[in-house]
């Protein structure tokens, strides 16, 4: 497939993108806005994009992504999608009947100029409905930007500044009913009786569990934003919902400006909405990598233990104990191993500390975009383990450069996309899947990568695809049963 | 959740044995289709860029190079299951990756490095490069970008030089079936318009086929064998050099009428090459285009060998179409009674599909299509049995609607209708570009049988809640 890649040199370009391992601001904007309830995704913009953005989403998580268009004709190129965009939201309202319309612009309505704040101040929003937006111009950053773009733009939105008096979560303010994830007795009850503002990078609906599930552990009474879980990976019930059980309920959006706290997971894709609500309604935000391996994971803990002021509790402790029983465990299988991580600066991040805490040397870190905060943690993450000089990141590359770089010193692991399967073959390497999109797999969405239980699930992934390699190359004589 | 149509879509939506559109007491005698989508649509249907792509990528050996930032380009990476012979060049992604930077100062000089940058690494003889939305709203002179690149790089390929052809295919100037005829035009381009002697024409092109799971192959070898020769197949595994042949062809055969029409009346209009319309799906459609091809070859020709022809190609139908009726009886009696939803590409692969439901004994309870014309619903409408919905450019939602309906077993269908299908509890079939197996030929007419009863016997349906009709 790779066959006429050069494997002499590794050639320079400027203009040329050649297999890039991102995609467009757009499609980002869209999973955000699914992973609010009852919301209906609008593309402003040619009605192409919204058929290939749910495409994409649905080769990834297999399952419906709903979307709509303002379907661009040449005259709203010339004149403005104003009028659109205004017929667009009526017909949804009239025949989806969504609660919100969450729009994102695309490349042609930024380059048009379409003021989205004027078409939407403008518009005739039925009584308790919403329309919020985001700009998500797609020549500007990756689909990371666009999902960080519609957090902010669901907190500018909607988001309030808490009534005089409710500010101090003296329990009355939280008593109202929110619907679905945070609406539940315990929550309301909950020890601490102020709420967290949780914010989730660009993960599957699997993560979003596992993070809620932690969050619970500590009895923390949270609103997750967005939540896809319930949305994106909905269980088969012979009816298909429009709008799923999950998501994040407009009104726990619209109350997040009570919270005490605004935690982003994913300093890139989740950090501009704790951000913007630390802009709108003062609350103060924190941003945290993707808690992926043993020390992201405790610095999420330790965030919730003070938020909590509580200890960790006790089956925490436990699964923490489990997974570096299983790094221990593994750790002759992968010391030493060296591999390439793909993807998106939060989770290249993630599995990169997670990588470098089972001894593997992550030789080469790639993501697409620059975002050159990301690339200053990981220089100072291999400095910690004093392998700078044996990893490279590269923040604006491609996986053309990633298969010229893995010729010429070649690696024992890919962890990646499934864009990665191309030099997986070309160079007989196993692929490890993990990030978006994973368009060749099932299940993967409904597993996480996050926390101590993602991370066993990510030492089995690895030492699992390095001792396959194993089995299959090694000489006869090395063929061992016990391992 | 059933909603009601919306007011914009109520005249493309006809339920077969009655005059009137669904929903709405207008008279309504002839379906709405071919237009854009509605503004607030959740539509199916893709952009004239996407139409463009579609058409060209199966070109093994040519640079597909996006013009346009990076989505564009990343959602069509390897977007159809085309197989190659010979170059992968076409199964990667070529942009340029716009940037603010090129949209305030315009991309034409980074167009034409990347272009330079492709030829430095690899040889190419042909170049497409496409223009995207806004790529035409900022103006950049791509033609010229791409004639001077041809000018610059003339010495290439042994003097040969390269072919740099620009396809202005921004999304928002209509809708996929204009990228259709984009993709044509470029064709032409490249293979130029002066006519081949037609005394010295010979053999015959496949167009409309683009070699999903190989089934260009497939059709190829039962021409092959029945002595046709195929010079070219446009799309599905042709090249630079293969394209190039098709000129000096003296029949035509078009399998996807939907992508491939225009470039065939263009090709008979301007190279004096006839075309005919033909199906490989189903053997009631497989054994008419085999005759017909024949027929229309021995037509052209009066001789000895082409009368043999004919003969030749009635006894392979017989031949293959008696050992499939037999193949297909035990789908039949698993088959029968279960109902099917078409919900595809194109008319004439929409109207393939319904005979082949029949020849499995089923009944075609709702039929759509993206790109379908006029005259291929008014055949589909005369081939349905009374209650069958027909619609045109279908939303989620109305597919849902008119399946639980109409108590369908199985949706044939594409990519973004799968879950669909699955969360309803109906079984599917990929007919798009996702099949696993060639679906093309008389034995396309089994993998086809293989597949509905895999989906609709399978074993998963006696956990799952079906939907109640």
């Amino acid at each position: 497939m790779l066959e006429l890649t050069p494997r002499d040199e590794v050639c320079t370009r400027k203009a040329l993108r050649i297999n890039p391992a991102k995609t467009c601001q757009p499609v980002g904007a869209l999973y955000a806005a699914l992973g609010v309830h009852g919301c209906m995704p609008h593309s402003h913009g040619s009605q192409g994009c919204a058929s290939f953005h749910r495409m994409f989403l649905t080769r990834h998580f297999k399952e419906p992504a709903m979307a709509s268009t303002s379907a661009f004709t040449e005259g709203a190129s010339v004149f403005g999608g104003g009028a659109n965009l205004t017929q667009a939201c009526r017909n949804l309202f009239d025949t989806y009947d969504p609660e919100v319309i969450a729009v994102h612009t695309t490349c042609l309505s930024e380059t048009i100029g379409d003021d989205l704040n004027a078409i939407v101040s403008a518009m005739d929003i039925p009584e308790g409905k919403h329309v919020v937006y985001c700009n998500t111009p797609s020549y500007v950053g990756s689909h990371i930007t666009g999902y960080a773009n519609m957090l902010a733009g669901f907190v500018r939105n909607l988001s309030d500044k808490p009534l005089v008096g409710g500010a101090d979560g003296s329990g009355d303010s939280m008593s109202m009913d929110l619907g679905g994830q945070a609406s539940s007795a315990d929550r309301l009850k909950s020890r601490t009786g102020k709420k967290l503002a949780l914010f989730a990078g660009f993960i599957n609906p699997g993560d979003m569990r596992e993070i809620k599930r932690i969050a619970e552990e500590f009895d923390i009474d949270y609103t997750l934003l967005p939540d896809t879980s319930g949305v994106m990976d909905a269980p088969m019930t012979g009816t298909y919902q429009l709008y799923p059980a999950g998501g994040t309920p407009v009104a726990a959006i619209q109350a997040l400006g009570s919270a005490k706290l605004g935690l982003a997971l994913g300093e890139t894709a989740a950090g501009p909405g704790a951000v913007a609500l630390s802009n709108k309604c003062g609350v103060p935000e924190k941003l945290l990598p993707l808690p992926m391996g043993v020390r992201l994971t405790d610095e999420y803990l330790m965030a919730l233990s003070e938020f909590a002021s509580d200890d960790v509790p006790q089956c925490l402790e436990e699964e923490r104990g489990q997974l570096v029983d299983i790094l221990v465990d593994a750790h002759p299988y992968l010391d030493g191993k060296t591999a390439a991580i793909f993807g998106d600066p939060d989770t290249i991040y993630g599995l990169s500390s997670a990588v470098l805490e089972m001894g593997m040397l992550p030789r080469y870190v790639l993501t697409t975009s620059p975002f050159p905060a990301i690339t200053k943690k990981l220089m100072e993450l291999f400095e910690e383990y004093g392998v700078a000089d044996k990893c490279l990141v590269k923040d604006s590359a491609d996986l053309f450069e990633l298969h010229q770089l893995v010729i010429q010193d070649p690696v024992d692991v890919l962890i990646g996309t499934s864009f990665g399967k191309l030099i997986a073959r070309a160079e007989n390497i196993a692929l490890v899947r993990a990030g978006f999109p994973i368009i060749d797999r099932y299940v993967h969405s409904y597993m996480p990568l996050v926390g101590y239980r993602g991370g066993m699930r990510l030492v089995e992934m690895i030492a699992g695809a390095l001792m396959d390699s194993l089995d299959r190359n090694c000489a006869e004589e090395d063929f061992e049963m016990v391992m | 959740m059933v909603q009601s149509i919306l007011k914009e879509r109520e005249s493309s939506i006809i339920e077969a044995g009655s005059e009137h559109a669904v929903g709405c007491a207008v008279k309504n005698k002839d379906l709405v289709c071919n237009q854009g989508s509605a503004a607030g649509a959740v539509s199916q249907k893709a952009c004239v860029f996407c139409g463009a792509r579609v058409v060209l990528n199966p070109i093994t050996d040519a640079f597909h190079i996006i013009h346009g930032p990076i989505g564009c380009s990343s959602y069509t990476w390897d977007i159809r299951g085309s197989l190659s012979s010979g170059s992968e060049l076409y199964r990667h992604s070529f942009s340029t990756d716009m940037q603010e930077t090129d949209i305030i100062f315009g991309g034409e000089k980074k167009l034409a490095q990347a272009i330079d940058e492709a030829v430095a690494t690899y040889s190419p003889k042909l170049i497409f490069v496409y223009a995207t939305c806004i790529v035409g709203v900022i103006g950049d002179d791509v033609e010229a970008v791409c004639r001077q690149a041809e000018q610059r790089h003339v010495a290439r390929n042994g003097g040969m030089g390269l072919r740099v052809i620009p396809v202005m295919a921004p999304g928002f100037s209509g809708h996929k079936a204009i990228g259709y005829k984009l993709a044509g035009d470029a064709i032409m381009r490249f293979i130029g318009t002066k006519p081949y002697p037609r005394n010295k024409a010979h053999g015959i092109n496949i167009l409309g086929d683009f070699n999903l799971a190989g089934e260009t192959w497939i059709v190829r070898s039962y021409l092959e064998n029945l002595r046709i020769e195929v010079l070219g197949s446009l799309t599905g595994d042709s090249s630079s050099e293969s394209l190039l042949c098709a000129r000096e062809a003296r029949l035509n055969v078009v399998q996807c009428a939907g992508s491939s029409i225009n470039l065939a009346e263009k090709m008979q209009d301007i190279l004096g090459i006839p075309y005919i319309r033909v199906s490989f799906y189903g053997i009631e459609d497989t054994v008419d285009s085999i005759m017909r091809i024949a027929q229309t070859l021995a037509a052209q020709t009066p001789g000895a060998d082409m009368r043999g022809l004919v003969s030749r190609a009635e006894q392979f139908c017989l031949r293959e179409s008696k050992r499939l009726n037999d193949a297909l009886e035990p789908y039949r009696t698993r088959l029968v009674g279960n109902r099917a939803a078409i919900y595809v590409g194109g008319g004439f692969k929409a109207i393939s599909l319904i005979r082949q439901f029949r020849e499995l004994d089923m009944d075609t309870v709702m039929v759509g299509t993206q790109t379908g014309r006029p005259e291929d619903y008014e055949v589909i409408r005369a081939l349905v049995s009374p209650g069958c919905i027909v619609l045109d450019d279908a939303n989620p939602a109305e597919l849902e609607k008119f399946m639980v309906e109409k108590g369908a077993d199985i949706l044939v269908g594409g990519v973004k209708e799968r879950p669909l299908a699955y969360k309803l509890g109906v079984a599917f079939c990929d007919h798009n570009h996702e099949r696993k197996y060639p679906l093309a030929g008389f034995v396309g007419v089994e993998n086809f049988a293989q597949e509905i009863n895999r989906s609709v016997n399978s074993p998963v349906w006696r956990y799952a809640n079906k939907r109640q009709s």
